[in-house]
This record gives C-alpha cells, structure tokens and sequence, in this order.
C-alpha cells in the first residue's frame, strides 16, 4: 500500500504526523535530492551537506506542502530555497574569513575536486551565476520549463532565457579553454 | 555540447552516487527533527484557554448545542412569512387569483372561518361514504383559543373522505379583523413533522403566552399542520384557516385605514401524507466516530412512492425518498453464498464516486441464499384488510383485490388463508381456509368493501390472534397488511404502535405492510409497522408493482432467511478522513445495539439483495471537507492497509442467538454494472432529496450512468427507473 501511495498522499500524511509517511517519502527522493543538490553546487562534499541542511529542515517545512503542489516540485523549491541560503551564508562567512581562510577554503575545496576528478562541466556550471545555475539544474533534472519556472518562482519565459543564456556561456567557456 | 541532452548525458555521468553513509545520517536527522516537530506539536499550549475547532467542529457542536432545532427553523419561517405579509411582493404571493374562496377539504367540518358557526356545513355534500366523525377527546385540548372577539371553532369534527375533492362553501368567509397597530406574522410550517414538535418551543422561543398562540392541529390522522400565529401581544386578532397543508394567512394588512381583510389562500389539493424520514445522514469524521451502525432495509415502498409522484408530475416530497430503499427496489446480481455457508453473503467493494473524483464509495451488498423452493415451509397467511372509508378509491381496495387474487395463483394448496378486515371494528371475514378452496377465497375477497373509520390497532390485534390460532411447527406465520396507513382509532401514534408490534414479534409471526394510494397515506405509520413487526413495507400504486412484490419476488417477501441482520462498520482512520452512509437514515443503531441480540433489525427474505454505499474521503484527499485537528492525538494506525472492517449480524429465522460475518474493506477496485448502477440511484436519490454532496453532478450523469448499467434487466425494472430518472429531470427544471 504504502508503494502504492502517491507523493502527495504520503506528504500529506507526513504534514499531519505520520512518521512513517515522512520516512517512506524521504527515502524515496533522497537519490534524486542529492543528485540535485549536486547539480546545484558542483561539489560532492556541498552536495552531502546541502542535502543534510535540507534534511534537517524538511520536517518543518512541511507545513508548508500544498496538495496542490507535485512533491518533486515542492522538494526542488525547498532545494533552491536552501541553496541559495547555503551561499549566502558562505558569502558571509567568507567575507569574515577574508584572507588566508578563503585562500585555504578553496584550496581544499579545488583538491577534493580534483581527487573526484569531477569534468569540465561541473567547473564550468560553477562559473555559472547562481540563477544560471539553479535553472540548468533544474532542466538538465528533467523538469519542464513550466515547472522549472513553478519551482524558482519566474515566468516560464524567464527560464527559456536563461537556458540560452547559460548554453552561451556554457559555449563561451567552452571556446575559451579550446583557445587555451 | 551546443545540445541540451549532451549537457544532461554529461551531468548524469558526473553526479556521484549520494555517499550511503551519509544518506543514513541524513535520513534519520530529518525523522530525528520530524519527530521532535511532532512532539512540540502535540503538545497544546498551556496558556490555551479555548479549544481548538475546525470549521466543521464548529457548527456541528454549534448545531448538537443548539437548544433548538426546532427554534431555528421557526424563526427562518416567521421571516419568510414577514417577507410575506409586510412588502407588497409577498402579499401579492399570497392573494389568490381570483376572490377569496375555501377548498373544501378533509377537515371542512371544522375549517370554518371565525364567522361561520360550526355547524357542519356541508353535511349534503358529504357522500354517505364518508363519516363524520367526533375527533378523540383529546384533540379538543390541543385547541387553545386565543381571547378574540370572534368565536372560534369549538370542536374539529373529522371527515373522512377520499380527501381529493374540493367544494366551494356556501360564502367565502371575510373575517374582518380590527386594525393592528402592530404587524402579525404567520408561520406556515410546511413541515408537519417537524412543526408538530416545533410549535410549543417556538413558542417559547418567542416568548409568547400561551393565549398568544392560536394553534390549530388535527388529531392524529396524519393531518398535522400547525398554523402559529405569533402575533404582538393583546392583539385580538382573527385567524382564518384552512386545511392541511396550507396555511392562510389570517389578515391583518396595514394598507391605509380601512378595515383590512384576511387573504386566504385555498389549499389546491389536500394531502394529508406523512413520511417517516430523518434528516440526511450527515459527513462523520472518522477519527471522532469511526464506527456506523445500522439495520438493513429490504422495504421498497419508497421507490414505489416516488414513482407514484413523478407519474403524477410532481417531484417527490423530499421526505418520502429514503435513497436504502429506491437501491434496494432492485434485484442485484451479487454473488449468491454457497451451499453451507451463511444464508447471505456480503460482497465489499471500493471504487470512485461518480459524483466526485476525491472521494470513494465503499458499496457493501449482500446477497440472500434462494433456497430451494420445491420444499418450502407451508405459509399461514392473515390478510388484514383495511375497509375504512378511505380506502374507497380505485388506487386502494379495487387494486388491493385485484393485487391479492395475483398472489392467490402463487400459493400451495397447503398453504392457508385467513382474511380479517377492520374499520371502525375488526372481524374476521374469512376462517383460515386451504389456499386450494380459491373460490372460497376469492368471493371473500370480493366482498370486501369499504367504509367507516380505522381502528388499525384492533385489526391487528386480531389478526395476531388469528395467526397464532394456525400457527403449526415448521410453518411460516405472516400478516399482510393491507391499508392506506391511515389510522385514526386506537393507538394511531406510530411510537405507541411501535410497542405494540414489538411485543406481538416475539410471538414468531412475521408482518409484511403494503401500502396503498396517495392523499392520506401514512408512511411514516407504514414504516413503523413494518420496521418493528419483522416485515417489510412494499408501496402498490399500480398493478405492475403488486406483480413485482406479489408475484415475481413473493418468496423474497414471504420466506425469511435472516433475521435482525446489523451491519457495523469501522473505518481505519489512516485512511479515511470522513465518510457518510448514503441512506438508511430511519435505520440508524447505536454502536452497542449491534452486539445485544434484544434489539430488533431488518430481515432479510430469500434471494433478496441489500446494497448499503458509503460515501468515504480518504486521508488528504482534496475532497475532505473537515480541516484535521492540529492537537488530535497521534495515534493513527498507519500499519494497516484496510480501509475499515465491516462486521455483520443476523439470526437464523427463530434463533434467538446471533451470528457473526467479518470481512475488511480493502482497496480501489473496478465497479461492476450492478455496483455502477447502485451508485446511480444513491445519485438519484440524493438529486430528489438533498444534493449537497454532488456538486455539478446532475440528472445528465445519473441517466448516463444508470443507462449504461441496466444490465440484463428481465423485468424492466431498471429501464423504467431511467424514465423516471428523465421524469424527475424534466420536472425539476
């Protein structure tokens, strides 16, 4: 019964109390959290801390899930939402750690990518901006431009945009490391 | 890389598997902080001092609080019966065509105007069938004059008659009334059911003394109509009025000066019906109330009632369609039990409303063993007859003849006949007879004629005394009462013949009811026979439906195999928000009733079916109605699938001891004709009665779904429930 369940009866279930229900759900879309999560950060290690920022957050956000709303759809935002509060607290820890702590931040953050040998791509989502990024992930994750102008709160037209946008930058960076 | 789908075959290959370490952790940090959510939220705040209510709660405890239903409904006709008398739209509402003019009706005799002396008037034109009759004493108490200067009534002298003609009186009453400084209101209650209970406290409710009201009401014939005249105090005041039904309104017009007269409406036909019916089950919440109780039906006589008012063109009054009995008119073809097993079998499915597609209906059928008939019991049949003088019309003792000579060529030579008609007395017209001697039979059928009052209780009494007179082991005793319902000597108040039949069931002889005709029928007596004397109530308006419950389905309605069959059913309140039974309103238990064997339910004839639908929301569905509790305790039973379980009772016929039948309520399923077709008279039902729950759904759906349904359909049952489905459409436009 409880595989047959849809998303929004065990979220439902979930915002009511059914600590089963919120198990079950989560278990079934931490693989694709994470894997978002990846997408919208680059790195392994901020994928795993991202998630776990949302993990620990969810049961409260719960309060907020519509019925109306896919759960994928609700998840996302939640991503997005937590993503975005992830850099702008690391903005603001970087700019107090201004200095050799940056320096080193990133040192580490570079070697552990290269120990994950992680493509070109992720590197170059990276210098993608963060809205950029967040509507690539979200397309490359198989939504739809409709749901991905849902989940960030843009217009559908917006997110078009922005996807030939980041293509362009994408083919920019792209030329620029051929050159190089 | 100019191509979305390289980028994404790219960024698959790159996304790393979530490391499952860390996934672990993860996952039980989000239950860790779910459950510390949870916690803080069920534990209420201290400082709380009022309880938490949803919309839903609120009303509902608002309405169970509310000293009066009664009072409320009161007071919503004195403001449509202000809106009536004080603008001038009202007032032409209620002026009649042409010059005032009194419809004779059933109770003329006493319906005179305060300025018409009670002499009965109309004495010539009263056919010598009719009887002109004292009212009981105690109807002379319910009089309350007001202090006016006009007399009033002093008795209500009672006509019975086919109450179907109106005569003209001799002058058209014009009770001049004294100028009002204030406004008079009149009540009409429409509801005699309801105003008969209401009357006192909306009085009350108003304040008024007991002079202030001038309330008007029939003994106990079924002619319940209440005319409440709450009028300022010290108004002398004048109240014309007329029969049942519709109640006039008694003057007092403040238009300029002059001497304002009393429009009278006339009450087109007289109808002195009664139904028994309760208000529409209302939507439980199953976390509050997960368990429903109630006794099957296998009566019909809704059904039958309600075709009888489509025929006529008339949409049926909403009290007469009890929607149990209009699915249990069909026979159904549910799978029968086995051989050995249970003499019923109970089928429980699960599919979507067609009325609403967040919502399910659980649909709940049980099917009647046919045994085989070859060997069945020798039957002792009583036929009570009434012969009052309201039976004297061709939809009453001539179809009543005709019904029973069908059923004559239906029984064994064994089988016995005795025939006991009553009127203002009981007697015997036929000593228990072989049902071979059919001429015997018949002639005292024929003789029957009709004439004088009802004493029901002492045709009864007889008949019971004569059914134990032949009663033998191993033979079915059964009574068949034939009447228009209409009782007006002896006990004639359907609580005090519930006793009565009550006490007379345990004696083993079954009590079928058919009622017969429209104008006085009293259904609501019907039922109360029916329900407690172990019967069934059948409604005969035309020969083809005597054949379908004489003939066709006699065995059904003559052979128990079941008795005082209950049906409880929990829901599971993972699953189900909310539901509502649709129907069995009148056969409501309560929750303990379903284990003491002492209280009294349906009985279940050979090869009947029983269909009982449930309408149920389940958990989060958009559909639900009620919000969830934010301090409910969290003690759902999330383990279990099941949507609820259903539980049933019943006797084998003269056991004393009941026996159990279990079987779940599981999942969604696909519904077979005979389920679709259920749902669309429990559709059907709902659109004649009270269609809150349907929202768009109409006439339209309801024939396309009970069209596509009529399955096999051997006697045309079902296709004729469809043109009286269009019927019923065309009519409510």
């Amino acid at each position: 019964m409880r595989m047959m369940t849809s998303d929004e009866d065990l979220a439902t279930a979930a915002a009511h109390g059914d600590g089963a229900a919120f198990a079950s759900l989560l278990e079934r879309h931490y693989d694709r959290l994470f894997a978002f999560c990846f997408r919208l950060t680059g790195a392994r290690a901020e994928a795993e801390d991202l998630t776990q920022d949302i993990c620990a957050a969810l049961p409260a956000k719960l309060a907020s899930y519509q019925r109306r709303a896919k759960v994928t759809t609700w998840l996302y935002r939640v991503a997005v939402n937590a993503a975005h509060d992830r850099r702008r607290k690391r903005a603001t820890y970087t700019k107090a750690t201004d200095g050799w702590g940056d320096w080193e931040n990133n040192r580490t953050a570079a070697m552990k990518d290269t120990n994950e040998q992680i493509d070109w791509l992720t590197a170059a989502m990276n210098q993608l901006n963060t809205d950029l990024r967040d509507t690539l992930a979200l397309v490359l994750d198989d939504m739809t431009h409709a749901q991905a102008a849902d989940i960030l709160g843009v217009s559908e037209g917006t997110i078009s945009w922005r996807i030939s946008e980041a293509k362009k930058a994408l083919r920019a960076i792209k030329e620029k490391e051929d050159v190089a | 890389m100019s191509d979305l789908d390289d980028l994404k075959a790219m960024m698959d290959d790159a996304t790393p598997k979530p490391d499952a370490a860390r996934r672990a952790e993860n996952l039980a940090l989000a239950q860790k902080n779910f459950q510390d959510l949870q916690g803080s939220r069920e534990q209420p705040r201290p400082t709380s001092a009022t309880e938490a209510k949803g919309l839903w709660t609120g009303v509902t405890t608002m309405l169970k609080t509310f000293t009066g239903k009664a009072a409320l409904t009161t007071t919503t006709a004195l403001v449509a019966a202000g809106f009536l008398v004080m603008t001038p739209q009202g007032q032409d509402l209620l002026r009649p065509p042409t010059s005032p003019e009194i419809t004779r009706t059933e109770f003329d005799g006493t319906a005179k105007s305060s300025q018409i002396e009670s002499e009965p008037l109309f004495a010539d034109e009263i056919g010598s069938d009719m009887l002109v009759q004292e009212a009981p004493s105690d109807f002379v108490g319910e009089v309350i004059q007001a202090p006016q200067p006009t007399p009033n009534p002093e008795t209500l002298p009672r006509v019975t008659s086919p109450a179907n003609e109106p005569v003209a009186p001799p002058a058209p009453p014009r009770p001049t009334i004294a100028q009002q400084p204030t406004p008079s209101t009149t009540s009409p209650a429409s509801d005699l059911e309801m105003a008969e209970t209401t009357a006192p406290d909306a009085a009350a409710a108003l304040g008024l003394s007991l002079e202030d009201q001038q309330r008007f009401r029939s003994q106990s014939s079924g002619t319940q109509r209440i005319l409440l005249d709450s009028m300022s105090n010290q108004s002398p005041r004048d109240a014309s009025r007329l029969s049942n039904g519709n109640a006039i309104h008694p003057g007092a017009m403040f238009s300029g000066g002059g001497a304002p007269q009393a429009d009278i409406v006339a009450a087109p036909t007289p109808n002195t019906e009664a139904f028994a019916n309760d208000d529409t089950n209302p939507l439980k919440i199953t976390s509050e109330d997960p368990v429903s109780t109630f006794s099957i039906d296998v009566d019909t006589a809704a059904y039958s009632v309600v075709r009888s008012s489509l025929s006529r063109g008339q949409l049926p009054p909403a009290g007469a369609v009890r929607i149990e009995e209009l699915i249990n008119y069909f026979p159904y073809d549910y799978p029968a039990p086995d051989a050995g097993d249970a003499p019923f079998r109970p089928t429980v499915s699960t599919f979507q409303t067609p009325w609403n597609a967040d919502t399910q209906l659980v649909h709940i059928a049980l099917q009647g063993e046919m045994p085989a008939l070859d060997d069945r019991p020798p039957l002792n049949l009583v036929f009570l007859i009434d012969t009052s003088g309201s039976m004297n019309d061709p939809a009453k003792l001539p179809l009543l003849k005709q019904s029973f000579r069908l059923m004559l060529d239906q029984l064994r030579p064994e089988d016995e006949v005795a025939i006991v008609e009553y009127a203002g007395s009981a007697g015997q017209v036929l000593a228990p007879t072989a049902a071979s001697e059919r001429t015997t039979i018949l002639n005292a059928i024929q003789s029957l004629g009709a004439g004088g009052s009802t004493n029901g209780q002492g045709g009864l009494q007889q008949a019971y005394a004569v059914a134990e007179g032949m009663k033998e082991d191993g033979q079915v005793n059964r009574i068949i009462l034939a009447t228009d319902g209409d009782f007006n000597v002896g006990i004639s108040n359907p609580d005090a013949l519930k006793d009565f039949i009550a006490d007379k069931r345990d004696t083993g002889t079954y009590l079928s009811v058919l009622g017969f005709g429209r104008g006085n029928l009293d259904d609501a007596t019907m039922q109360a026979l029916a329900q407690n004397g172990n019967g069934t109530a059948a409604y005969i308006d035309t020969l083809s439906e005597a054949q379908k419950v004489l003939v066709d389905q006699l065995t059904g309605a003559l052979f128990p195999i079941a008795g005082d069959v209950k049906v409880q059913v929990e829901f599971n309140p993972a699953q189900i928000a909310e539901y509502r039974l649709i129907g069995y309103e009148t056969r409501a238990l309560n929750r303990e009733d379903f284990n003491n064997d002492k209280v009294d339910a349906g009985e279940l004839g050979a090869g009947h079916s029983v269909t009982a639908i449930y309408e149920i929301t389940p958990v989060g569905s958009p559909a639900q109605l009620s919000d969830p509790l934010r301090y409910a305790p969290n003690t759902v039973a999330a383990s279990s699938d099941e949507l609820g379980y259903v539980k049933l009772r019943y006797k084998e016929p003269g056991e004393d001891i009941s026996q159990l039948i279990e079987t779940p309520i599981i999942g969604e399923s696909i519904p077979g004709t005979e389920a679709n077709f259920a749902a669309a008279i429990a559709g059907f039902g709902q659109l004649l009665r009270d269609d809150s729950y349907l929202g768009d759904w109409g006439y339209d759906e309801a024939i396309t779904l009970a069209n596509a349904n009529r399955g096999e359909d051997p006697f045309g049952y079902r296709t004729e429930a469809v043109q009286l489905m269009r019927l019923a459409q065309s009519l409510s436009r």
